[in-house]
């Protein structure tokens, strides 16, 4: 990892000599904002910009003010970018890109562009169930893996960048008194080794869901760039299912607000010690370190000792920590205490900050602040534990005064959140936390916790005499009083100012605040800004920042793409797609299909020229005047079986079936407690005690369900069972005035004469070898014959049917034409012309009702006031008088107008249309509605709005063929 | 995503469930001998309770039988699944 050659590359004049995790014996070329750069593996975009010098990536969205690289990772509020190459892909962080060759890419104006093509890239998701799940490789999580993969127990560890350790990456920590990296190297490779453990890197937990499920979405390949293998999911989602959960997210740096303190060259101080010790570059050549807590010493003293000319240390704190000022003084750099950055000077197109300028902290400036020259402005207003997993599991969070932070309050169920996401903030603490921590994980899932050592961690000899922390979240500006320019979140430009406002206008919950700045809702979600948003609300207002509290987090920590999250679930795998037996012969005919629920069905057989209503009309005339054929195989059927099978379906059916002989069928209708019908359908009695129950084609499932749940949980002594074998048979109508030569030619043996073969009665037969079971049920009102048979056989049968049809001119017709044939004849489709608030005596239905059976389902509710009431909407036909206006289903029906014209509103709706469509046998359009009174209006006009006009419709019975029923038989 | 523990497969996603209201609501036994009000209240009305409360669940995609469960609607948490022929348990 080290260089050997010595040099800063060309091109990079930032970077150092040596040192840091990129690999400086190779070299990746990049573009960005149309230069081309160079920079090693193991860089970001951002650290490899850096080394080249420019802080400036991006503009501000409502200011358009120039921003910069903030922080070296997530928590980022400033780097945003747009990817270009290799795919397109918008508002990304820079520091959270890893550098890959041939990278094009460009600074935001705080918004993106997503990809004009389709995205390629495989996505997939994963599944994993373990004892123990710890988030994030730092030293706290890495010593809680390593102590709960010791135990035997099954441990996921996930952690989002592209090497384990954390902060320690970004340090020059001790472990064992050794370089820390090298424990990193020891437990990963322990990890490694253990059977029962994995371990991804890249992998950000970004939500925490109930019963210790946790998201989690694992970069796969983006850090290669354009040699990523195709054939590799580019991202994949972890759906992680833990028995106990420890957190050990680590914590993020915050910033101080003053004014103008979004120029770029402003950023975190431990991100610039993040970028010298694991990147190899100094973030500018002259630095300014304001801080008000004793970590960000360690930053001026590395940077200093790297090189960079520390202008100075401007503490807020009235003391600075002795052991650490007399470091830096060995090291040139000047402490400044009880003094604050109140603002800052750019350069002249505000490409880079110039300086610091530095007042004193007692919040009376009488003088002209003091200017500092920097490059670079370091900002240290401590730390912020990253508690969204916590959080997100609805852990309660409580504000400590002495970190200013919120930190976990207590212990959930089946989480526990170590280290620096529970406020510890020293390395000895963390590694601390991290052993209890799994040792409390171990003893949740029943498992004895192995005796590991805790390894040694002393505290650098400077923070001996370790000064106390001072909460300070915005400092006021002489030359700024009302904070115009001082920014809070820095991606939605939302200022001090802007919640100055909020507050006047009298809002004091933190939602409303942030709803009404907008703080928070950006990219970032709020990671640095939530916090000091609170704390300066906090003191507008004058109570403490525990009561002003947090808004809620929610997942995702991080933006996840939908691509990703879709994974697999898209194009032809969204959905399961249903075909019947002989789906491929509808395909070969030219059919067009249409999606009923899941199923494939062929809607209508279009010829050369036709569109679908010539096609339908011609299919129409065909099955009413000749013989036509339909793939029938979806509707739902049910089997069932068992000694109290009649009983069943006497309590579920409105009428009684129980009388039915083996051998016939009966048409029935299913309603709920309500009255109101839930499915129709014929049922076959096959035997004493056994029915077929067909239902539609949409409800199969729910009638199953429906009956399957009353003999559970009601009907408990019935001894039946119920069987789904949709699937199982196969049912094809051959229908029409002719449909009985057709099965008189492939049936010879059986009689099919009317009184041979009786309507709604069914039989066994055999079409070469293969059992059929031929049933006359008729949903057109014509004559008609039901071929069912095993699916296994059905593409045979049907050829033979065809086969046989042919010199009938046989026509195979879809299921508009079968809509249209059932509607002329009145026949409701549930689910279409009813809504769940019709009767079946709505449906002029009264006969399918029993008056002999005590109890059915539904019955007690058909005496209601309401279902009793004379005015309820009833099935009826239209016949628009134009003879030639087909109403477009869902259309309202009002009154007659004598005007023509439609009246202001409220107009008074009548009901609606609920089926419509051309006949064939009739010469004109027709419909099917529900209408108040309807069939106390049959005879009379009413209107339906069409567009701008008023379309006069006669209510007519809903059955307008055939109404005395003289062609069932032929 | 929560899991329930189905009492005859165990512990298994939500999304496999269906929910059934109300448990412990039985049908009436002569559904004709209730006035519209007393009909109207078993078929349309159901308790709306703050804390534990007994309901019905089906494990649909599973092995699609009923059972009954004690969940607080506070917390979503299950305090306990149990068959339907069972008495609600008495939670401590």
């Amino acid at each position: 990892m080290s260089d050997q050659h010595g040099t800063g590359s060309t091109g990079a004049p930032h970077r150092t000599a040596e040192g840091g995790r990129v690999d400086r014996t190779r070299t990746l070329t990049f573009e960005f904002g149309g230069e081309t750069l160079t920079g090693h593996p193991g860089d970001t975009l951002a650290s490899a910009l850096l080394a080249a010098g420019r802080h400036h990536v991006a503009s501000s969205i409502k200011l358009g003010r120039p921003r910069g690289i903030a922080a070296a990772w997530a928590e980022d509020h400033g780097g945003l970018v747009q990817v270009e190459q290799p795919f397109p892909e918008p508002m990304l962080l820079a520091a959270t890109i890893e550098l890959a060759d041939g990278l094009v890419a460009h600074g935001l104006p705080g918004q993106g562009r997503l990809a004009p093509i389709p995205d390629t890239s495989r996505y997939d998701s994963s599944h994993l169930h373990v004892d123990v799940l710890v988030v994030g490789a730092g030293p706290a999580g890495l010593q809680a893996a390593r102590v709960a993969a010791r135990s035997g127990a099954r441990v996921a560890l996930v952690d989002d960048q592209s090497e384990a350790g954390g902060a320690l990456l970004g340090s020059t920590d001790l472990v064992d008194g050794a370089p820390a990296l090298q424990w990193v190297a020891e437990v990963t490779a322990e990890l490694a080794a253990a059977t029962e453990v994995t371990h991804l890197q890249r992998t950000t937990a970004f939500g925490s869901y109930d019963d210790g499920l946790v998201l989690a979405v694992e970069r796969r390949t983006d850090h290669l760039g354009a040699q990523a293998p195709v054939e590799q999911a580019r991202q994949r989602v972890w759906r992680i299912r833990a028995r106990h959960v420890v957190v050990a997210t680590g914590a993020h740096e915050r910033p101080v607000v003053f004014s103008d303190n979004d120029r770029p060259g402003t950023m975190l101080a431990h991100a610039a010690r993040t970028y010298l010790h694991r990147y190899g570059v100094l973030v500018g050549s002259r630095a300014v370190v304001f801080t008000t807590n004793d970590s960000a010493y360690a930053v001026a003293a590395d940077l200093a000792a790297a090189g960079v000319e520390v202008t100075a240390v401007v503490d807020a704190r009235p003391r600075a920590p002795q052991g650490w000022v007399d470091r830096l003084s060995d090291l040139g750099v000047e402490v400044r205490t009880g003094q604050v950055v109140v603002g800052t000077r750019a350069t002249p197109d505000g490409d880079r900050v110039t300086h610091a300028l530095v007042g004193p902290a007692d919040g009376a400036p009488a003088t002209e602040p003091e200017a500092l020259a920097c490059e670079a402005l370091l900002l240290s207003g401590g730390w912020n534990p990253a508690v969204h997993l916590y959080s997100q599991s609805r852990g309660r969070l409580a504000y400590r005064d002495d970190l200013g932070a919120f930190v976990p309050a207590e212990e959930l169920a089946g989480m526990t959140v170590v280290g620096s996401a529970g406020g510890v903030l020293d390395l000895a603490g963390c590694l601390e936390a991290g052993a209890a921590g799994a040792a409390r994980a171990l003893d949740r899932v029943g498992l004895a916790t192995p005796a590991v050592a805790v390894p040694a961690a002393p505290a650098d000899p400077a923070d001996a005499d370790g000064e106390a922390p001072v909460v300070l979240w915005s400092v006021p500006s002489p030359a700024d009083p009302d904070g115009e320019v001082a920014f809070v979140d820095l991606q939605r430009d939302a200022t001090v100012r802007d919640i100055a406002r909020a507050v006047g206008a009298g809002m004091t919950n933190l939602e409303h605040i942030k709803r009404y700045t907008t703080i928070g809702t950006a990219h970032d979600q709020g990671k640095t800004s939530g916090i000091i948003a609170s704390g300066i609300v906090a003191g507008m207002r004058g109570v403490p920042v525990a009561q002003s509290g947090t808004t809620t987090f929610r997942p995702p920590y991080t933006p996840v793409g939908f691509a990703t999250l879709a994974g697999r679930d898209r194009g032809q795998l969204y959905d399961p797609v249903r075909t019947t037996a002989t789906h491929a012969w509808h395909v070969e005919q030219g059919a067009v299909f249409e999606d009923v629920g899941q199923w494939k069905r062929a809607r209508h057989y279009p010829q050369p020229g036709e569109d679908m209503e010539a096609a339908v009309l011609r299919e129409c005339a065909a099955v009413r005047r000749g013989v036509g054929i339909l793939d029938g195989s979806t509707l739902g059927k049910i089997d069932v079986q068992g000694p109290d099978a009649g009983e069943l379906m006497d309590r579920v059916y409105t009428n009684l079936m129980s009388s039915l002989k083996p051998g016939r069928v009966r048409y029935g209708v299913m309603c709920g407690d309500d009255g109101m019908v839930l499915d129709d359908g014929t049922v076959m009695r096959l035997a004493e005690d056994r029915f077929l129950v067909m239902t539609t084609t949409g409800g199969a499932a729910h009638v199953l369900d429906w009956m399957e749940e009353w003999l559970q949980t009601e009907w408990t002594d019935l001894a039946v069972s119920l069987t789904s074998v949709t699937e199982q048979w196969a049912t094809f109508p051959v229908v029409g005035p002719r449909s009985r030569d057709v099965v008189a030619a492939l049936f010879p043996d059986v009689d099919v004469s009317a009184e041979g073969f009786g309507f709604m009665t069914w039989q066994d037969a055999t079409l070469g070898g293969v059992p059929v079971r031929l049933a006359r049920i008729s949903f057109s009102g014509e004559l008609a014959f039901e071929v069912s048979v095993s699916s296994w056989y059905a593409q045979p049968v049907w050829d033979q049917i065809v086969a046989a049809g042919h010199p009938h001119g046989l026509t195979p017709y879809g299921t508009e034409t079968m809509h249209v044939l059932r509607a002329e004849k009145g026949y409701p489709i549930i689910g279409q012309d009813t809504d769940g608030t019709i009767t079946p005596q709505d449906l002029g239905m009264d006969w399918v009702v029993s008056k002999k059976k005590t109890h059915f389902v539904g019955k007690r509710s058909f005496t209601r006031a309401d279902t009793a009431r004379a005015d309820r909407k009833h099935l009826v036909g239209l016949l628009p008088t134009d003879r030639e206006t087909v109403l477009p289903e869902g259309s309202q029906i009002i009154d007659f107008r004598e005007d023509g014209v439609l009246p202001p509103p409220p107009v008074a709706m009548r009901g609606h249309v609920t089926s419509s469509y051309r006949s064939a046998e009739l010469g004109r359009p027709f419909a099917l509605a529900l209408l108040e009174s309807g069939r106390d209006r049959v005879g009379q006009t009413v209107h339906v709005p069409v567009g701008d006009t008023l379309v006069a419709v006669e209510v007519s019975s809903p059955v307008l063929v055939d109404p005395e029923g003289a062609r069932r038989d032929g | 995503m929560q899991l329930i523990d189905c009492p005859w497969c165990g512990p298994r996603e939500e999304t496999e469930f269906c929910y059934g209201g109300q448990a412990h609501v039985a049908y009436p036994a002569d559904p004709a001998a209730l006035t519209d009000t007393e009909w109207g209240h078993y078929v349309f009305f159901r308790d709306n309770v703050r804390g534990e409360w007994a309901e019905r669940w089906r494990h649909s995609t599973g092995c699609r039988r009923w059972f009954n469960a004690v969940r607080d609607t506070l917390t979503h948490e299950f305090k306990a699944v149990y068959r339907l022929d069972d008495e609600r348990p008495v939670l401590r």
